[in-house]
């Protein structure tokens, strides 16, 4: 009962100075905004990240040469050259956790159709890849393994080259690659950007076709591998290794002439790094609200010094101390209340069009930052307010009665 | 029944810098249940100390003071609080109500602190309020209310709890004459009730209602009128300063 009274009391008196009520609670609203603005930018990235990498494929092996030297022999940078069709191969039919392995021979080159032309990335590789890759097809079909083998001129076009090279019905054309003529025998659909490149932009040729084409040599840059799921990669990746190590002959004591780049490490450590931003920005956030506390602190200290004569009165006709000070304590905390609602409302409704309109993104808007913004704020309200409420609780009542 | 107020050898001193003040320098007194009596004396006697003693807003030095059969002294500042919402209803000089709180809600506020549920506080409320004639101004605020007006709201606030004692500052300090007569005749009404009323007052005009006096000088008990000693009313006036008023003499 005395409690309801209290509260009403309270909230009167913000009532009464609507002004600077709604300033001291701007200190809390904007922390609780940035604790919340916060959270949806780590997320909000994490998300983006999460969602770059994994349209790479999900359970892809990247296998690359290694560098430099092992074992005392300086391979120098003809370690770049370790990687063969052959090991593309082995991998492929030794690894059982490995459903398709493609080597990539990638170079760029200058492309003519008739009287256009552009300079684009020209992939070499094998019939597998589109299986890896999961790219399905919007026109004709990719290259077969007998045109692989056959070294045969005939290319698959990226979505969107057709419309750089002015091509109506590309199937069936010619296109020089290098002033080399080549059949096109298929288009892609649309995969949208891979990381840091579009394979929209891309022309895919037979492998073998790229090495006696293009670069002239017998190694390949990459093999690309998938497996069979992304639950077992640890054990393809372990599996491919061994496999490599095997057709590159080397001794035990001598480290691996490639590495292999995972999906998942790749993922861990970019994570890694936004989660350090999140820390961060909330850090910083967390600092804003403690300076909202203060705020409050300097107002209710403010109300108490003004109402010194009220409190006087009360204590004279019967307020105890803990009355007085729940009265205070009260106000401090409808206020860093209030202010954590109001920033929840706004800082929630400008997450959600953000991360749902603007960068499609999805649900960024965390409910533990909400809840984590929302206990800070009574925190905040409580700590700040107690100092201002023992105050007033400790004031003599014929002093403050005494007060002008 | 024992007396109300049992005052035995009452010392208040205050420390200011170096210098060691007795505003109260020995004080006995004893008022009886039922009395209307008259504390006053020129400024600088001690009677608003003994004001704060009687009114429990402060702790004597040395001395005794028993007020209902509860002692004061060793009470914790809670326990003081108690005792001031039980047993003295206070009606000070400036009034004292809460701003932008109507008068309803003032009167309310002893009893509130008291615990009383909210439907008999308002019920009680409102019959104070009538008792002092202003059963059509409940839901007024304090700066829409005259200076005499303001005074029977906080003498309704000092009734509504019962209290044993109605202990009233320069109850008329801040009213004009003709509204002055009315609270000093609402006060004769309450000691007629029943009710024990202690007026500190330096105006023999107010003093006069009283049916006894205690006149402090120098932080001591300068005269009793119930003792019957000294010199009698009209004599008194003489000992007033002349800028204090004391138009009766």
């Amino acid at each position: 009962m005395i409690w309801t009274e209290t509260f009403r009391v309270a909230w009167r008196s913000i009532r009464a100075s609507k002004m600077r009520s709604f300033l001291t609670m701007l200190g809390i609203i904007i922390g609780v905004m940035a604790v919340i603005g916060s959270s949806a930018v780590g997320t909000g990235a994490k998300l983006m990240i999460t969602k770059q990498v994994e349209s790479l494929g999900s359970n892809i092996l990247t296998v690359m040469p290694g560098s430099s030297g092992s074992g005392g022999i300086n391979r120098g940078v003809g370690s770049a050259t370790t990687l063969t069709a052959n090991d593309a191969n082995a991998i492929l039919a030794q690894d059982p956790q490995v459903a398709a392995a493609s080597p990539l021979v990638s170079s760029n080159a200058q492309v003519v159709y008739g009287s256009n032309n552009t300079s684009t990335a020209i992939e070499g590789t094998s019939a597998q890849y589109p299986q890896i890759k999961n790219i399905t097809m919007a026109d004709g079909e990719y290259f077969s393994p007998a045109e692989v083998t056959h070294a045969s001129n005939v290319a698959v076009l990226g979505a969107s080259v057709p419309a750089t090279l002015g091509m109506r019905q590309p199937v069936g054309q010619t296109i020089y690659i290098n002033s080399i003529p080549f059949t096109v025998i298929g288009v892609a659909a649309t995969q949208g950007a891979q990381g840091f490149q579009s394979p929209d932009t891309a022309i895919a040729i037979p492998y073998t076709t790229a090495q006696n084409l293009l670069t002239g040599t017998t190694n390949v840059q990459q093999i690309v591998v998938s497996a069979k799921s992304s639950a077992v990669m640890d054990e393809a990746q372990r599996e491919v290794a061994a496999t490599l190590r095997v057709t590159h002959q080397l001794l035990p004591t001598e480290a691996n002439d490639f590495s292999i780049l995972n999906q998942a490490t790749i993922l861990g450590a970019l994570s890694s790094i936004t989660t350090i931003l999140t820390v961060l920005l909330d850090g910083i956030s967390a600092i804003s609200l403690l300076v909202g506390g203060i705020g409050i602190m300097n107002i209710m200290l403010v109300s108490v010094t003004e109402r010194t004569r009220e409190i006087g009165i009360r204590k004279a006709i019967g307020a105890k101390k803990g009355t007085i000070s729940t009265q205070f304590l009260l106000e401090s905390l409808t206020l860093s209340l209030s202010g954590a609602f109001i920033g929840m409302v706004v800082a929630g409704v400008a997450a959600e069009i953000i991360g749902k309109v603007v960068l499609k993104i999805g649900n960024v808007v965390s409910v533990p930052a909400m809840v984590l913004a929302v206990v800070f704020s009574i925190l905040v309200g409580i700590v700040f307010g107690v100092y201002p409420a023992r105050k007033a609780a400790n004031l003599k009542p014929i002093e403050a009665l005494r007060y002008e | 029944m024992g007396a109300l107020i049992e005052i035995r050898n009452l010392v208040r001193q205050y420390v200011i810098g170096d210098e060691v003040i007795r505003a109260l320098d020995g004080i006995d007194l004893t008022i009886q249940h039922g009395e209307f009596v008259a504390i006053m004396g020129p400024s600088g006697s001690g009677k608003s100390t003994a004001m704060n003693m009687i009114g429990c807003l402060d702790l004597p030095t040395s001395g005794t003071y028993v007020i209902d059969g509860y002692d004061v002294s060793g009470l914790s500042e809670d326990q003081l609080a108690e005792l001031r919402n039980h047993k003295i209803g206070f009606v000070f000089q400036n009034f004292n109500l809460l701003p932008k709180t109507t008068a309803l809600e003032n009167v309310e506020l002893p009893m509130m602190y008291a615990g009383v549920p909210a439907r008999e506080r308002r019920a009680r409320a409102i019959e104070a309020l009538e008792r002092v004639g202003l059963g059509n101004r409940l839901g007024n605020r304090p700066n829409e209310l005259s200076g005499g007006q303001q005074q029977r709201v906080s003498i309704a606030r000092a009734l509504v709890n019962h209290p044993a004692l109605i202990l009233a500052d320069e109850p008329t300090g801040a009213l004009d004459s003709h509204t002055t007569d009315e609270i000093l005749h609402l006060f004769e009404e309450l000691h007629a009730q029943g009710n024990t009323i202690v007026i500190v007052t330096h105006e023999n005009e107010v003093g006069a209602h009283a049916k006894r006096i205690v006149r402090f000088r120098d932080g001591r008990v300068e005269w009793d009128s119930q003792n019957g000693q000294g010199p009698h009313l009209e004599a008194l006036a003489l000992h007033v300063p002349a800028d204090e008023g004391g138009g009766s003499a």
